[in-house]
């Protein structure tokens, strides 16, 4: 059987080499056609185990299909193409390269059927995921790409040692759901975690892919937070903690996108936003739940591909990154301005988007749990959404005011892109069945009922006339917002600084101590020695057999006592 | 840089002013649509009329100022990592 398999990431990784070895239209080709054909080779993987290899000692499962993996793999897959049509006339090779093979791990994980596997193509992705971040040209992206690695290779290590556990506590090494009931399987979630941005560690997401590339924050937008809600959902699927984690993530995002001033960290706060949604959804772990984060999952990494496409479109012809610079673009960029605004409205789960045939599911299932205080605050959190991305991100961007720049619209290759991740954008929203189809549990759910509909379209049009009224406090300002990596990246460092000073200024206060009270002793001692000092000077006779007899007496009394 | 009658389209004050009282339009719209669309609410107080207008315009709201709050706190001028 393993002889019939192909291995979809493999494939993948061969277009990578490949990528790297040619030029002009061949590279061209290989770009475009190697994620198609990753598509198809996707769709020929059976349910269960299709493959079985030995490493280590260990029976692993490269290779194991089911619905909610193949409906991951695909996405990733579709990514793949997608970003590559988006860059490949305006990336460099190495880039393209790397992100095919970040595209590889992310598919390889999704067919991990076993722990190692799913670390092999998991650390994959870490190193490839840093290329891309690197390949932004600027000493800020290396500096941040050493922080995004570091935090990767550390969440890593933890994962690691999640998994060593269980394979020497259980004997297993199958991808199934895990009890967090020892201390194993929490070091598992946290290496998950981890990857998908939840607090305390989000902070790498925001630091790292706002400084690639234009064309690289396509890439990275779409794989790492991904594969760690499927890792979530065939780990812990119904873990209860992952409930109020996902809460966190989604009100962080919005109050850090609403403060930022970067317009790709906007985009980026929002991922840590959509992925929170997701990692809720895990953590109330119904049928409809699993749907809900699956499908948004899968909707999201084409709204949000959108988003950074646009954002992309106006850093490559303005060179400007930051909300305060620009403004005013829809006159000369009308197709980067309309993709920028349904990507907007996709991500706010308007009607008639992706956002809302896949998002309403999760609400659906905190409805159906009676969760009702989760319930709500998604509700708030749609509307934060639209505040912080639907609204803020087109409005600062495109219209605004007039910063003056006539930039060209996109190039072909990156129009056509957007256009295409547009046309999935409503695609999916007006005609959601065939990914319903797709998805791990049947669906039994209507997503346009008038009502439903009435309510978001009250719930999102009142926040963006809150958006409006409340304009003159969102103005732009020069700054950032503080974030846990101020630890690592400021704290630290300060306080090693200042205990190296301090310990400096002992030392010195130390040798000045002992320095003066060395000179005095031995200044004395040089006295004592001296031809006047005690033991320098000559005695009289008459003296010293005086004190030979009292020495001599008291010893005789000492004996006698 | 052009005057605003030579500007584009979107940007001239009339075209402003007719996209505002479309919006407001669509606003009163949205909510006594409520006469004839009855929403469910699931909890009760989401059957409410103007719910979803209330609550989605009040959390804004909440939210705007909550990341005010936390920025008067958390805000640096943006070289403050000195990159």
């Amino acid at each position: 059987m393993t002889d019939l398999v192909v291995y979809p990431a493999l494939v993948l990784a061969a277009g990578a080499i490949l990528v790297a070895l040619t030029r002009g239209p061949v590279r061209d080709a290989v770009l475009l056609g190697t994620p198609l054909a990753t598509l198809y080779f996707i769709w020929q993987v059976p349910d269960g185990v299709a493959a079985t290899a030995y490493f280590l000692g260990y029976t692993i499962e490269p290779l194991e299909g089911s619905a909610v993996r193949r409906l991951f793999a695909t996405i990733f897959a579709f990514m793949a193409f997608a970003g590559s049509l988006f860059a490949f006339r305006q990336a460099k090779w190495y880039e393209l390269s790397a992100a095919m093979l970040y595209a590889s791990g992310a598919v390889g994980v999704s067919f991990a059927g076993d722990l190692i596997t799913l670390f092999i193509y998991w650390e994959l992705m870490a190193i490839f995921s840093t290329v891309v971040v690197w390949c932004g040209d600027r000493e800020r992206a290396h500096q941040a790409g050493i922080r995004y690695a570091a935090i990767h290779l550390a969440g890593g290590v933890i994962l690691k040692v999640g998994i060593e556990g269980i394979m020497v506590h259980t004997g297993s090494i199958d991808v199934q759901p895990l009890a967090l009931d020892n201390f194993d399987t929490w070091m598992v979630l946290i290496g998950v975690l981890i990857n998908a941005a939840a607090p305390p560690l989000s902070a790498w997401l925001s630091d790292a892919y706002p400084r690639s590339s234009p064309t690289g924050s396509v890439f990275l937008s779409a794989f790492t937070t991904k594969t760690a809600i499927l890792a979530l959902i065939l780990l812990f699927p119904g873990a209860g903690v992952l409930v109020p984690i996902g809460l966190v993530m989604i009100f962080y995002g919005i109050v850090y996108a609403l403060l930022e001033n970067d317009v790709r960290r906007i985009l980026a706060y929002s991922i840590v936003n959509q992925v929170g949604f997701m990692v809720c959804a895990v953590g109330i772990g119904t049928d409809m739940a699993i749907n809900g984060a699956a499908a948004h999952a899968f909707a999201h990494i084409v709204y949000k591909a959108l988003l950074f496409m646009s954002a992309g479109v106006v850093v490559y012809r303005t060179g400007k990154n930051l909300c305060t610079e620009v403004g005013g673009l829809y006159r000369t960029m009308p197709i980067t301005t309309i993709c920028g605004i349904i990507g907007a409205l996709s991500i706010s789960s308007f009607p008639l988007t992706s956002g809302f045939t896949t998002k309403s599911l999760i609400s659906e299932a905190a409805h159906l749990e009676h969760l009702t205080a989760v319930y709500f605050l998604l509700a708030a959190a749609s509307a934060g959404v639209f505040l912080h991305a639907g609204i803020k991100f087109p409005w600062f961007v495109f219209f605004q005011r007039d910063s003056g720049l006539r930039p060209q619209d996109a190039p072909w290759n990156m129009s056509v892109a957007m256009i295409l991740m547009s046309a999935v954008c409503i695609g999916l929203g007006v005609f959601p069945e065939p990914l319903y189809q797709l998805l791990p549990y049947p669906v039994d759910y209507e997503a346009y009922k008038a009502s439903k509909v009435l309510f978001y379209l009250q719930l999102l049009l009142f926040s963006g006339l809150a958006f409006f009224v409340l304009l003159p406090w969102m103005q732009r300002t020069l700054t950032i917002t503080l974030d846990v990596d101020w630890i690592w990246r400021r704290g630290l460092p300060q306080a090693w600084a200042r205990g190296c000073r301090l310990a400096d200024a002992g030392f010195n206060a130390l040798g000045r101590t002992v320095g003066a009270l060395s000179g005095r002793v031995i200044n004395h001692i040089e006295w004592l020695l001296s031809p006047i000092g005690l033991l320098g000077r000559s005695w009289e006779i008459g003296t010293t057999a005086l004190w030979v007899a009292v020495l001599l007496a008291v010893y005789v009394v000492a004996y006698l006592l | 840089m052009t005057g605003p009658e030579q500007d584009h389209w979107l940007s001239r004050p009339e075209t402003v002013r007719r996209i505002w009282l479309t919006f407001g339009v669509l606003l009163a719209l949205t909510v006594l649509a409520e006469v004839v669309i009855d929403i469910e609410g699931y909890f009760g107080i989401d059957g409410w009329f103007g719910f979803g207008a209330a609550f989605g315009f009040g959390t804004c709201v909440i939210m705007v100022f909550g990341a005010k709050l936390l920025g008067l706190v958390l805000k640096r001028p943006d070289d403050y990592y000195h990159d």
